[in-house]
């Protein structure tokens, strides 16, 4: 590589250069120091920037939305933008996937895709596809880039409505004419975008209401959500003073594990479809509910006319449009949460009249009573493993370590939600809102990729994990010793479940047959194979894995028929919960009454 | 459990939509940028909603600001949570939903105008009854032959309706209609 060019890159001042220079001075100056990405014939000239320079790391996938997964772990696990850089058509379609799955779970993702060039487009050239078209509705923001003046702006700008506000993904598509063009580049101070300022201080009357509503509160609640995750570690510190200081009990989305230790002493396990039955019941009777960075997704609220009815609620959201939207609050707080926090705890230090010591001692006596239920026990088996022992022991032999969790969707995954513990925050990366199946084995690889040194795991299931198997490729080839430990029941366990509950036991094509043998794929991608099917040597065998320094496929061969309760059944309320031990065959065959099944 | 004796449920909790549908108009204020029309109709069209009527033009050329009117029909619920998500989106400056403003100012409705233009072919009585009409209409002819008459008539949208009703009889062969032009009363902006 000549050396003049890599010394002119360093610095950020406004000169001449190509837009496929362009590109890649803008990510240097936008922090950038990873993407994740698959060449083609439409983003060739930016390829051969990236060769010719070492700031900007490339981790070449083997399928795009591996690409774009892997960069939505490396974001969230960094609290950084994730980058992917595909090419046009099938490149930029195969993108679509991680974009929604981004815009659901507000994760930060910029997506670079090359496009024919301006003159050839809408003629249907070869792999010419109206990708601006395609990804509006699954992009918080998208260009096209219509000529080389536009182009550092509009990079700048990706990056500012990437992370600003709630996060979530854009997408900026560069016509291969435009990589080869010459323009000015100017870095991102240059630039102001007049029209996107999104509010971070709550107003201040609103927060005083609410803390006068925790003030008075006898049952209150606080149910958190990604978006504690999203606002900085500072918001996590922020929202464990709040509770050691109001005493309030805890829980959390799926999105918003560690957060709040699962440690701690407040904690109620997460809440939903498949929360904990405390968690659930104090959600349903809590007189004040304080809802910080969540939006009251269907998998949470239940039925929504019986969704805790007797509460005060109040609703901390950086996004407006997610105040109202399922649930009527009391107490709208628009604004970031640490922020919003921070004066929260102010206010909270400063009421003339705290509440008295011990006046939320009944509410815990209750809460406890709900405790005493053991909602999230499970029958041992001494001759297979259950698939929730899996994860016990998992969580108990690397609770200790630098480890980050990633799963793909279904049962596993609320087993791993229920069982491992989060100390802190990023280290719990999962597909919440779209749910895609998939995602966490590239995600692993992303987050491996920024953390070389720590324990990656993607918990999977065996379905999901086929979905995206490929990336094995990629992270042998990237060295990036991730785990992916198999819950392998030979079902869609999930979609089993939802058959046993809602379609009368009639299991249609959820048998997985002819699966592969999942020691000889790892194998054959030149990673390590572990295989294990007996309780009793369950602990060597994920012993043997940790201490693995290459990619591991850990075939974990569990109870077929497991399912994932506790389980809030369909046209139920919180406090109408199926429990574990009440889930006999009976009991899960009329758990939805006639009213449920007609809900289409 | 015995299979196939169940009915089939779902995975989703559904509650019965109780609120009526009602009329609204919108104000968006936006960039004018190409695709910024479709990021805005796409909110209403990803939800199934219609849109009645759409008018677009730029209102300032030096910042470069377009003024979209919206009329669309839907519940205050949904058309609440559809103006809030164009408020965030990137080249949106501002939304006002008149509808709700002429509500709490006190107004029957915001003020509306439409334009329309309206071919009307025949001879004899229908033709001159036709001239009459248009005249009551306060309508211009802005074309015509020994065969027809091409009127412009400006209007509230009853008034545009009442119109083109009345000509349907006497030889209405073709309508266009600009969509609503809209604000309200009073001396405040929008």
């Amino acid at each position: 590589m000549p050396k003049s060019v890599k010394t002119k890159r360093e610095k950020s001042a406004a000169r001449k250069m190509s837009g496929a220079e362009m590109v890649i001075q803008a990510l240097i100056d936008n922090g950038v120091d990873t993407v994740f990405g698959y060449p083609g014939g439409a983003v060739l000239p930016i390829y051969d920037e990236i060769f010719q320079q070492d700031k900007v790391n490339h981790i070449l996938v083997r399928h795009e939305q591996g690409a774009g997964h892997a960069a939505e772990g490396y974001a969230r696990s960094t609290g950084k933008p994730g980058v992917m850089l595909v090419t046009s058509g099938p490149g930029a379609t195969n993108a679509v996937t991680p974009l929604q799955d981004a815009l659901m779970d507000s994760i930060p993702l910029v997506c670079l895709t090359g496009q024919v060039p301006t003159g050839l487009i809408g003629s249907d050239a070869f792999q010419e596809a109206d990708t601006v078209g395609i990804t509006r509705p699954c992009t918080k923001h998208n260009w096209l880039v219509s000529a080389i003046e536009d182009l550092p702006r509009i990079l700048h700008e990706a990056f500012y409505v990437a992370t600003q506000g709630r996060p979530g993904p854009v997408l900026v598509d560069i016509p291969k004419d435009i990589q080869f063009a010459t323009g000015m580049y100017y870095p991102p101070e240059h630039y102001e975008l007049k029209s996107y300022k999104p509010k971070l201080e709550g107003e201040d009357a609103a927060i005083a209401a609410a803390v006068e509503l925790m003030a008075g509160a006898r049952k209150p609640i606080l149910y958190t959500g990604g978006g504690v995750i999203n606002s900085g570690p500072k918001a996590s510190q922020l929202l464990r003073k709040l509770v050691a200081k109001t005493g309030f009990p805890i829980t959390s989305t799926l999105m918003g594990l560690g957060a709040y230790p699962a440690s701690g002493e407040n904690w109620l396990g997460m809440l939903g479809m498949h929360g904990t039955y405390e968690a659930n019941l104090a959600m349903h009777d809590c007189d004040v509910m304080v809802c910080v960075g969540a939006r009251f997704d269907d998998r949470i609220t239940g039925r929504l006319d019986a969704f805790s009815p007797h509460s005060k609620k109040i609703h901390i959201d950086i996004d407006p449009s997610s105040i109202n939207k399922n649930v009527r609050v009391d107490v709208p707080i628009i604004g970031d949460v640490a922020h919003v926090l921070e004066r929260m705890l102010a206010l909270w230090d400063g009421l003339e009249e705290k509440p008295e010591d011990g006046a939320l001692n009944p509410w815990w006596s209750q809460i406890d009573r709900w405790r005493s239920r053991q909602s999230l026990s499970y029958k041992p088996s001494k001759d297979v493993i259950m698939p929730q022992y899996a994860i016990e022991r998992l969580y108990a032999l690397t609770k200790d370590r630098n480890t980050f969790i990633t799963t793909e969707v279904g049962q596993h995954q609320m087993w791993a939600a229920q069982f491992f513990g989060f100390e802190e925050p990023n280290r719990w990366m999962t597909s919440g809102g779209l749910g895609t199946m998939g995602y966490g084995l590239p995600a692993a690889l992303g987050v491996q990729m920024a953390h070389p040194d720590a324990l990656v795991i993607d918990i999977a299931g065996d379905a999901s994990v086929l979905m995206t198997i490929q990336e094995m490729s990629a992270a042998v080839q990237h060295r990036a010793p991730i785990k992916i430990f198999i819950l392998n029941n030979q079902y869609m366990g999930m979609v089993r479940q939802w058959q046993q509950l809602l379609h009368g036991n009639r299991l249609s094509h959820s048998y997985t047959e002819a699966l592969p043998d999942f020691v000889k794929l790892a194998e054959a991608y030149g990673g390590v194979g572990i295989k294990c099917d007996k309780p009793g040597e369950l602990d060597d065998a994920i012993r043997h894995m940790i201490d693995t320094d290459a990619p591991v496929i850990f075939d974990c061969r569990v109870a077929n028929l497991a399912n994932c309760f506790p389980m809030i059944p369909s046209g139920k309320a919180h406090n109408e919960m199926l429990l574990p031990d009440e889930a006999t065959d009976e009991a899960v065959g009329s758990a939805i009454d006639e009213k449920g099944k007609q809900l289409v | 459990m015995s299979p196939k004796k169940q009915q089939a449920g779902s995975a989703y909790f559904i509650a019965k939509e109780t609120e009526v549908p009602r009329t609204h108009v919108l104000s968006v204020l936006v960039n004018n940028e190409p695709g910024v029309l479709a990021r805005v109709i796409g909110l209403f069209s990803g939800r199934g909603y219609n849109i009645e009527s759409l008018t677009v033009s730029e209102t300032s050329h030096e910042r470069h600001l377009s003024r979209i009117t919206i009329v669309s029909s839907g519940t205050a619920h949904v058309l609440e949570q559809i103006k809030k998500l164009l408020e965030r989106a990137v080249p949106v400056h501002r939304v006002v939903d008149l509808t709700l403003v002429a509500d709490e100012k006190g107004f029957d409705k915001p003020l509306e105008r439409e334009l329309a233009l309206v071919k009307v072919a025949g001879k004899g009585e229908n033709r001159v009854e036709a001239m009459r009409l248009a005249d009551a209409f306060r309508a211009q002819v802005i074309d015509a032959s020994i065969e027809h008459f091409t009127f412009e008539i400006t209007g509230r949208v009853s008034k545009i309706e009442q119109f083109i009703a009345i000509m349907e009889p006497l030889g209405l062969v073709e309508v266009c209609r600009t969509g609503v032009a809209a604000m309200n009363r009073g001396p405040e902006a929008m």
